[in-house]
């Protein structure tokens, strides 16, 4: 019960999130709130796989923790106006 | 065991739900890469802490423990990328700010940055 229930309050913080990313202003901003939503995404991933007793959901999160990792660095790079190195 | 578990994931809850709505008030991004920061230190990693410690198996714990260090790590990296594009590119600070220490060092003119420049930069920084 409580599993959901936190699981319910890290979806509004995302929604919440979301409202950010459509609205900010600037560019920054939108990546601030897309890094934060991937952030909460893989808490809410992981309190399902706690949920389902499911183990593929924390390997889910794993590589999702890599891939925005990864994203945020090139976005910020590329907003400084450098080469990304690729 | 269970109890702690809870007790994280409530708090991880909470902590996420206070920097999404601070992402939505604050005024510029540096405030905002603030309470950013507090939804995911505060609550992503709290979380797949606590969600970690509620399940029995072995295998769950050191998995979700090694998802939440490697967020830990690095989220102060992307957050560090992001100020800096930011303070080059962006729409500049908000008008309350007091203080802004780099205001003089003209890092958006700045070349390439390699390693003797970041060197010559200390140096001068140390002769000052």
């Amino acid at each position: 019960m409580i599993l959901l229930i936190v699981l319910t309050v890290i979806l509004v913080a995302g929604l919440i999130c979301l409202v950010r990313a459509v609205r900010g202003p600037s560019t920054p901003d939108r990546v601030v709130a897309l890094d934060t939503l991937s952030s909460l995404m893989i808490a809410a991933l992981v309190v399902l796989g706690v949920h389902y007793q499911a183990e593929i959901f924390l390997d889910v999160a794993l590589i999702y923790a890599l891939l925005a990792f990864i994203g945020t660095l090139a976005v910020s790079k590329y907003l400084e106006g450098k080469d990304v190195g690729m | 065991m269970d109890l702690a578990g809870y007790i994280l994931l409530i708090i991880g809850a909470v902590c996420s739900l206070i920097g999404a709505v601070g992402l939505i008030r604050l005024p510029d991004v540096y405030n905002r890469l603030h309470a950013s920061t507090v939804a995911v230190v505060g609550g992503a990693v709290v979380v797949i802490g606590g969600a970690g410690l509620l399940n029995g198996a072995d295998t769950f714990l050191l998995k979700s423990a090694i998802i939440a260090f490697f967020i830990f790590f690095t989220t102060p990296t992307g957050s560090h990328a992001i100020a800096r594009a930011a303070y080059i590119r962006g729409p500049g600070l908000s008008s309350e700010t007091v203080r802004d220490d780099i205001a003089d060092r003209d890092i958006r003119n700045l070349p390439e940055c390699g390693i003797d420049d970041n060197l010559k930069e200390v140096e001068d920084l140390l002769e000052e």
